[in-house]
């Protein structure tokens, strides 16, 4: 997916002014964070739940290796292919060598971000495949040409109308309503069927890795991952390492966590677990299986201050909660991942220098890391980055230098009290019929949007207060 | 002869408190100030207002210049550590103190970060958790309240409750809550500057549910939300009245509210 992360002031600001979809995404920020807390609160110990993960977590990742190791080999035991792949480009020419040892025509696809991450689908379109996506969400913004705008619900941005005029206009179907959405998506179904039975290769994601088995677990609401994985004779299980978990339990920690983080249900339709091709006696199955690790510099954020990133599930929880995510929406942070957890991945898988507006789009409010079912302290790290953006000379200079000189005067009291006393009074004066400045000298940030309230008048409190002193002690 | 109860004897002595001020409160909104100290006094406290502080230096510390930020701390730090307490009328500027500062050590610094974070409250928590006011001598307070909470008092330090208690113990106020009073209002420090738009989006939610509260009156414990909003409640024309809750809890308030002239 093309990288468009530095224009984030502006697709931020144009995304705020389009009020239907502004007025749709305040809705899904208000509902699936009440359907979250529902859930979590249903469940009991949710805390608790995410603690133990966490430190399952934490020693997975620091016995990495060993449990790579361990799920390769099993894997492979159970007849799978394993490739452990570097980048963007290793993963796609690999799934493309894939395709054409088999002479594919036809690929159906689960839904992926490790693949909207590495660009798959261009690739082998250009290489002359026919690529369809299963998922009802990417489908629909694949029919109509866009990317996702949200890592769970990949079109959640758009309008019950939008989707029926788009259908209306791309299946040849003739006279219909599709008023409702179950017609809406009855409609999707049967031409995917069609589709799916039509497959040669087949490309689903995970959701963990499980290392004791060699099985790959996926959970979907639509089941068109089992249709991916089972009906194609070939299956191609496009993942990243740290997916991994020592235990089949623990992969079930995870499920529980995830699905009442993502949506809010106590469970979804479809939790499968895939082990490998058809045995001799299975009925079904694809015939040949492939499972391909990316790493696309997931190494070097495990060595570094970010390693905690890695923990990320995948819930979407952070997004829903977050206001700078649902005031603008997932297109503006111009990449695969949005909001919170996006605005730390996209910097750290792509460069600061290309992304580093998103550590910016944060208030620190909090609420992402209250919710994250993994326990990763976001706001923290965001704060990091933007050490990192200032290291970097990232930051435009006026804020830095700006920032350093008001961190250098409140480091001399006396001067910094002179000084302050002596502006004060005067905004003060000037401000004492209004209240307010609509405009105000090096203030453009504040005033473009809001009045600034003039201060209270009398100086500041450090003046008056020792002023009240000095007339004997009377204070209050 | 028993000795006598250790507790039971502070109890009786008044307690030192440091009021930490904050920038915004000294540079735009002093009567919160001595809101404060008249507050801190009427539950019993010595209050000392220490004359070398200046602000807790989030804005560097939140924009990523930390190393900009430590000192800043440091010499908070030994300003206010000579006292039992340190009370400050700000959520985000008490969770600077009490969360970051020890984050931003390691050794002795660390140690001394710890202990001034251990003694370090927020203002509505430490007058009912740990001096409590007399009951009110103010009549009550007939006015449509509704609460902000800030983010950094609510998630950092559990503010919640206690302004609402206090507002229903002196002011004989019941809240009327704030739809979504769980979400920013997008302030943000510097972020409120750098994202203007976004966090006027967000500034404008939050006064859409002040109004639909129909509380003529919005309190909130950090005066950077408050002059946030009340900016931008004046620029889209809102009649709203801006305060800081120990405005309200000290006594009838009858300058004008934050952002409002004297026309
Ligand atoms: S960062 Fe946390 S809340 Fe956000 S998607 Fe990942 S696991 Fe979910």
């Amino acid at each position: 997916m093309k990288l468009a992360s530095n224009e984030f002031m502006q697709a931020s600001s144009a995304a705020l002014l389009e009020e239907d979809k502004a007025q749709r995404r305040s809705l899904i920020g208000q509902f699936l964070p009440l359907a979250r807390d529902a859930a979590a609160s249903a469940y009991g110990d949710f805390d608790g739940l995410r603690a133990h993960l966490k430190r399952v977590r934490r020693h997975t990742m620091a016995h990495l290796s060993h449990y790579l190791e361990q799920f390769e080999e099993a894997a492979v035991q159970h007849g799978n292919q394993v490739h452990f792949v570097a980048d963007a480009e290793q993963l796609n020419s690999k799934v493309l060598s894939i395709c054409q040892a088999h002479s594919a025509r036809r690929v159906a696809k689960g839904k992926s971000m490790v693949t909207e991450e590495t660009g798959l689908n261009e690739l082998l379109l250009k290489a002359g495949l026919d690529v369809l996506e299963t998922d009802l969400g990417e489908y629909i913004i694949q029919q109509a040409g866009e990317t996702p705008s949200h890592i769970v619900g990949p079109a959640l941005h758009k309008s019950l109308a939008e989707i029926r005029q788009l259908f209306l206009d791309k299946h040849t179907l003739g006279d219909r309503d599709l008023e409702t959405v179950s017609e809406v998506v009855e409609e999707a179904r049967g031409v995917l069927r069609e589709k799916f039975l039509a497959a040669d290769v087949g490309i689903i994601g995970a959701n963990a890795l499980i290392a004791e088995h060699g099985t790959s677990m996926l959970v979907t609401n639509e089941g068109n991952g089992d249709l991916c994985a089972n009906l194609p004779p070939v299956l191609i299980v496009c993942t990243t390492f740290e997916r991994v978990l020592p235990r089949a339990e623990d992969a079930m920690a995870l499920q529980r966590l995830l699905v009442r983080s993502a949506t809010g249900q106590p469970q979804t339709c479809y939790t499968s677990f895939y082990t490998g091709p058809r045995r001799e006696d299975d009925v079904d199955g694809p015939l040949e299986t492939h499972i391909i690790l990316l790493d696309n510099r997931r190494s070097d954020i495990l060595a570094s201050d970010y390693s905690e990133m890695l923990d990320c599930i995948r819930c979407g929880a952070c997004l829903n909660h977050c206001p700078i995510y649902i005031g603008v929406g997932g297109h503006a942070y111009g990449w695969v991942y949005p909001g919170p957890m996006g605005s730390v991945l996209t910097p750290l898988l792509t460069s600061l220098e290309q992304a580093h507006h998103l550590p910016n789009a944060c208030t620190s409010c909090g609420r992402c890391a209250e919710v994250c079912p993994a326990n990763i302290p976001l706001p923290d790290l965001l704060r990091d980055l933007r050490q990192d953006e200032s290291v970097q000379q990232l930051k435009p200079a006026r804020w830095r230098n700006g920032l350093r000189l008001h961190a250098w005067l409140l480091r001399h009291p006396g001067l910094y009290r002179n000084l302050t006393g002596w502006t004060m009074s005067v905004l003060g004066l000037l401000g004492k019929r209004r209240g307010a400045f609509r405009r105000l000298p090096f203030a453009g940030g504040w005033t473009g949007q809001r009045d600034f309230p003039a201060p209270e008048g009398g100086g500041t409190f450090m003046r008056q207060y020792a002023a009240r002193r000095r007339r004997g002690g009377k204070r209050g | 002869m028993d000795k006598p109860h250790p507790k039971r004897k502070r109890s009786r002595q008044r307690r030192d408190v440091a009021l930490m001020i904050t920038c915004l409160a000294d540079l735009m909104r002093p009567s919160v100030g001595f809101s404060a100290i008249r507050l801190l006094e009427r539950a019993g406290c010595r209050v000392t207002v220490p004359e070398q502080q200046t602000c807790c230096g989030q804005p560097a510390y939140n924009s990523g210049e930390v190393d900009a930020a430590v000192p800043v701390a440091r010499a908070a730090i030994e300003t206010f550590e000579p006292f039992d307490y340190v009370v400050v009328p700000s959520g985000s500027c008490a969770g600077m103190l009490s969360h970051h500062y020890p984050a931003l050590f390691e050794g002795e610094w660390h140690e001394r970060a710890l202990a001034l974070s251990a003694k370090t409250w927020e203002l509505t928590r430490f007058l009912t958790e740990v001096a409590r006011l007399p009951a009110p001598r103010h009549k009550p307070l007939e006015r449509g309240v509704t609460y902000h909470d800030s983010c950094a008092g609510l998630r950092e330090l559990g503010v919640h409750q206690q302004p609402r208690q206090l507002l229903q113990e002196q002011c004989g106020v019941q809240v009327s809550e704030l739809g979504q009073n769980q979400v920013c209002c997008g302030f943000g420090g510097t972020f409120c500057a750098r994202m203007p738009d976004i966090s006027a989006k967000m500034a404008d939610d939050k006064l859409d549910n002040a109004v639909a509260s129909g509380a003529s009156v919005v309190a909130g414990g950090d005066l950077g939300c408050l002059l946030h909003l009340s900016g931008r409640a004046r620029r889209r024309g809102l009649k709203l009245e801006f305060r800081h809750v120990a405005e309200l809890l000290a006594g009838d308030p009858r300058g004008p509210g934050i952002g409002e002239g004297r026309e």
